[in-house]
């Protein structure tokens, strides 16, 4: 729905604050925490997948207008659709399950 | 079909944005979230064939040998203050501050070409290094990922030129308003996809470097 519009775009710079932190955090999990290999990946997915729910949520404005929800059913599903693609050609290809 | 009855009282509202204030301008923002759709779909593909691909360095070199941190993290804060901008862009244009969309606008548009500057400076240092599109099975998944990107991010670019000049010519109406936030969708969706460019090529290329 319509979004009253303050003076100062807090939202917007709450999400920048939090996608530097959460960018930061993924690059130390990454490189100098010292966990496993396996613990590492789904610590920085997890980051990722975070991150790019604040870029829609509060700079892409997904559930505005008063097709908020088809919005959000397309991202949903095609979240779907990349997570099966990306999982199953690893599966697949990467384990030997062909 | 709730798109029918959707004009009736509340998009009149004083406080709708213009962008949404028609019924063309609602549908054509839904149709480009279908659009985006689509764009996920592309992108997941192309991760996709990367990621099994990761390892097939056919005696070409290996991506701990040619990533940088630094380099990386430019490129990722350039994009993601461009995400940043961008917004603050779309906040003054529903303030109907024509000049403070085109300023914000603007500074979008220089860090996007600062990105794209960086990225290209840092295809061009690969393959001064050995690794080109040919080089190995892992350089192709590399540059054709990453390269669609940056070719995403130079029409972007370009787009958002034409409407600044649309914007100069045309000021604030329902149709600008309309093509301006479509474009920042667009813009904040490249970003998404560089969260996952960030995450899975660098950091997971860096990752296994150290491990």
């Amino acid at each position: 729905m319509a979004k009253k519009c303050s003076h100062f775009p807090w939202q917007h710079l709450i999400g920048f604050l939090l996608s530097i932190v959460l960018t930061l955090v993924a690059l130390w999990a990454g490189l100098y925490s010292g966990f496993s290999m396996t613990i590492i990946i789904v610590i920085i997915v997890t980051l990722a997948s975070v991150q790019a729910i604040i870029q829609l949520f509060m700079f892409m404005h997904m559930t505005e207008s008063s097709n908020g929800k088809h919005q959000t059913h397309v991202m949903i599903h095609s979240a779907f659709i990349a997570v099966i693609l990306v999982a199953g050609t690893i599966w697949v290809l990467s384990y030997g399950f062909h | 079909m709730e798109y029918v009855h959707s004009d009736n009282g509340k998009h009149d509202a004083p406080d709708t944005p213009l962008e949404y204030q028609s019924e063309t301008g609602r549908l054509n923002i839904l149709g480009f979230w279908v659009f985006l759709g689509a764009e996920i779909a592309l992108f997941a593909t192309l991760f996709a064939s990367y990621l099994v691909l990761v390892g097939r360095y056919a005696d070409g070199p290996t991506p701990g040998e040619l990533f940088e941190v630094k380099g990386v993290l430019i490129e990722t804060f350039l994009l993601l203050t461009s995400s940043f901008t961008c917004g603050l862009a779309i906040h003054e244009m529903r303030r109907n501050s024509l000049k403070g969309l085109i300023v914000w606008l603007g500074i979008t548009l220089l860090l996007g070409l600062g990105f794209l500057g960086f990225e290209i400076y840092e295809f061009v240092h690969y393959i001064h290094e050995g690794a080109s599109l040919t080089t190995s099975a892992y350089w192709s998944g590399f540059f054709v990922l990453v390269g669609t990107h940056g070719a995403h991010v130079t029409m972007g670019i370009a787009w958002m030129i034409l409407i600044i000049i649309q914007l100069v010519q045309r000021g604030l109406t329902k149709q600008t308003t309309r093509k301006v936030f479509v474009a920042s969708l667009y813009w904040h969706f490249l970003d998404v996809v560089w969260i996952f460019i960030f995450t899975a090529v660098y950091l997971y290329g860096m990752v296994m470097h150290h491990g």
